[in-house]
């Protein structure tokens, strides 16, 4: 580890840090109604488009209603790219002539990319023509992470209103997320990745005698719009198999800082627009303080971890003073690796500038525990935010039970319905996890995909199934996923992962919505210090760790002592 | 259900014309008037001849160039249509042994006698790193001098002169680009 490679991160956090506040203020203006300085320009495309659609915006839905038209958007989203994928040998914008998807494949994509979740059987550029990745993936890289937000913000809204039974109208926060925030966004990231080196083109590939007179083909496309919005909405769909490894989807050290920043930049505002909805910024600042203590410790032991180098290779003759260079670029090294390593997990990005397959035993486990967490450190945009807020109403339970009072948080008393529905949303994704690994682990054709024997292998499935239940996306790549079996066992955690947590979360939001909110006390427990963050952190880690530890040993932590103990497979 | 399909088929059409056509076909428009070079892919010509891109990395075999790191991109390395790192644990076997035969010819080739600079003999995360580490640079010097008949300092002066430092002096890894190097030392007399 160096002093650079610190600099380098503490830069990064202040940059995050100094957005919260100016992005907040702006998101809460947005979802309250107000005008804003985008407003002039495209306030009339928004009411043009609910015309269109039969949206009558200020109509207040039920929780149910709400969670009735996320579904219904979300299904009709699938069947168009699913349809695009299969079609895709007969649509235009395919200079390559790449064909159709085959079902299973065409299935696991479309359903990846309307969960946000941005799983990747399939290596970009042999796949995928550039009209698929526009039409196809850019389209629900905007609106799952549109989805995300709207519900988030209905969430938000059951902790702020009183006595009524509404939570918010889906169109319009769905519509209003995306016009105001993350297309004007996008607009100006992607011609900034373009000026720094990001391909931006609809030519066809281009082959290059190189100076030993080689033929080299050279993969092109429009990359630098699906870009901005895979970091932006953390999605994390490679446009390249390399992902943001490639050099053309992250060419130097400057656009890797900026992709960081928007991985963060949404979910990380969120707290701050949480805080000030309920009343009170500093129940947003106790939230992003656990989750950023969170954040420091994995960084630290990623960043440790592949700074230290792999001792079986430094017993061959390497110098362990470049560390563990395996998968890793050189212009990002492994502080920049580690780094990205833990934001993408800790966001439900996924996006990689490394593969997390050949990091070392510990640094692979970090990721991994990560998106176990349920990705609630920052998490992906409006997912981080209620996931984070599902573990206070833990915390808050726990708090109660401690002292023996019905516990309240930011004004709602949670009574047993609201924490049997939050348990119900937390247990979904582990269950969907830990129960198709072990599917997997027993099946051949789980483990024809693998590539590594040995605990590692075990890892790689693991990962793959905590990857597709947390949404996130990125994989330990040794595990060949494009197998009917994988490709459909991963389908369904990403659909469990996704959905079998918003619908009892709406339920919650709806529950809570209805009730009075109380006047501060003095006996209630504060939760705008911290005391509840401290709380909150170990909430999150006992329920993370009681619930995937022994998974975990059989995978990454037997690999650390394998590693340690010089042994190969 | 059916109160909300109506909302969602027609704001799903509108938003695939808006965000998978308008959208990047506007920043397309834009990005080849305002900066066509990086558009199109950091080409570079010699001699009227598309010899590579500035960003990608390409294989170099023979001893009168630096070489690039080990490359696990296609079938034979270097494939700019099939990017990919290698995926190798940090317990296999395979990885293991790659790793000791490349230290082997490094050692062979190269003359070096101490440890080897980690990113020479380990494959990038895309296969398609342009860049080594300066020490990976100067590591090959005397071999490429003495293949060239050019002084050892000339060369070594060459890569001091070709490496690219950090940014604002924090930001990123200092590197040497292999294709512009190799490109600057066929212009050596």
């Amino acid at each position: 580890m160096t002093q650079n490679g610190w600099g380098q991160i503490a830069l990064f956090c202040v940059i995050v840090l100094l957005l919260v506040r100016p992005l907040g203020g702006f998101l809460t203006r947005l979802y309250s109604g107000e005008r804003t300085l985008l407003h002039p320009a495209l306030a009339p495309v928004e009411r043009g488009f609910y015309r269109l659609a039969g949206v009558r915006p200020e109509q207040d839905q039920s929780w149910l209603a709400y969670a009735l038209a996320m579904l219904a958007f979300n299904l009709v989203g699938f069947l168009v790219v699913y349809a695009a994928l299969r079609l895709q040998g007969a649509l235009p914008l395919n200079p390559q002539g790449l064909a159709g998807l085959a079902p299973d494949l065409a299935l696991n994509t479309a359903v990846s990319f309307v969960t946000n979740t941005n799983w990747q059987s399939y290596g970009g550029e042999a796949t995928m023509s550039y009209g698929s990745q526009m039409w196809a993936l850019t389209v629900q890289n905007f609106l799952s992470a549109a989805t995300g937000m709207a519900v988030a913000l209905a969430f938000v809204r059951g902790f702020a209103r009183r006595s009524v039974q509404g939570v918010g109208n889906f169109w319009t926060d769905l519509t209003r997320s995306t016009l105001y925030v993350l297309l004007p966004a996008c607009v100006v990231l992607a011609l900034v990745y373009v000026a720094l080196g990001v391909p931006q083109t609809l030519s066809s590939y281009v082959t290059a005698k190189t100076l030993e007179g080689a033929d080299q083909t050279i993969a092109l496309g429009p990359v630098a719009s699906q870009l901005a919005i895979k970091m932006l909405g953390t999605n994390g769909g490679g446009f390249f198999n390399a992902n943001s490894a490639h050099p053309f989807e992250n060419p130097s050290a400057l656009v890797n800082l900026i992709q960081m920043v928007s991985i963060f930049a949404i979910g990380a505002a969120l707290t701050n627009v949480f805080g000030r909805i309920v009343g009170d910024e500093r129940q947003g600042w106790a939230i992003l303080g656990a989750m950023g203590a969170l954040f420091l410790v994995g960084v630290g032991l990623v960043y440790w971890a592949e700074a230290s180098g792999n001792p079986i290779h430094v017993a061959l003759g390497l110098d362990p003073a470049g560390g563990a260079m395996e998968g890793k670029e050189v212009r990002f090294g492994v502080a920049l690796s580690a780094l990205f390593a833990v934001i993408t997990t800790a966001a439900s990005c996924g996006a990689v500038n490394a593969m997390h397959d050949s990091f070392s035993a510990l640094g692979g486990l970090i990721p991994m525990i990560n998106m176990q967490l349920g990705e609630v450190v920052i998490g992906g945009v409006g997912a981080g935010l209620y996931g984070v807020l599902l573990f206070a109403i833990v915390a808050v339970f726990v708090a109660g039970l401690m002292v023996g009072r019905t516990p309240e948080y930011v004004g709602k008393k949670i009574e047993a319905r609201e924490v049997k529905l939050t348990m119900l949303a937390l247990l979904c994704s582990p269950a969907a996890t830990l129960i198709a690994v072990a599917v997997a682990a027993v099946s051949p054709l789980g483990l024809a995909g693998l590539q590594e024997s040995g605990p590692h292998g075990f890892s790689e499935m693991l990962y793959a199934t905590t990857s597709a239940a947390a949404n996130n996306g990125s994989a330990f790549g040794g595990l060949t996923a494009n197998s009917m079996f994988w490709n459909v066992t991963l389908a369904i955690g990403m659909m469990v992962g996704r959905f079998a947590l918003i619908v009892p979360m709406l339920a919650v939001a709806g529950s809570l919505g209805g009730k009075k909110r109380l006047p501060p006390s003095s006996g209630a427990f504060p939760t705008d210090g911290g005391l509840f963050a401290g709380l909150l952190i170990g909430v999150i880690l006992i329920v993370g760790g009681l619930t995937y530890f022994p998974a975990l040993t059989l995978g990454p932590v037997a690999d650390a002592f394998a590693t340690a103990a010089g042994r190969t497979y | 259900m059916l109160a909300q399909l109506r909302p969602a088929i027609v704001l799903m059409a509108l938003f695939t014309l808006l965000l998978g056509l308008a959208y990047p076909l506007a920043v397309t428009g834009v990005a080849q008037l305002a900066f066509p070079s990086a558009a199109n892919g950091s080409m570079i010509e010699r001699n009227g001849q598309l010899v590579g891109s500035a960003l990608i990395g390409q294989a170099f075999a023979s001893p009168r160039y630096f070489h690039g790191r080990p490359s696990a991109a296609g079938q034979n390395g270097y494939d700019a249509s099939s990017s990919s790192g290698s995926n190798l644990g940090p317990t296999s076997k395979a990885l293991a042994e790659r790793i000791a035969g490349d230290v082997a010819k490094a050692r062979s080739e190269d003359g070096l006698a101490g440890p080897v600079p980690a990113d020479l003999v380990t494959a990038s995360a895309s296969g398609l790193d342009p860049d080594i580490s300066p020490a990976s640079a100067q590591a090959q010097a005397a071999r490429v001098a003495r293949e060239r008949g050019l002084s050892e300092p000339q060369v070594r002066a060459l890569v001091d002169r070709t490496v690219q430092k950090r940014l604002f002096g924090l930001i990123g890894e200092p590197r040497v680009n292999v294709l512009a190097l190799n490109l600057a030392l066929d212009e050596l007399k």
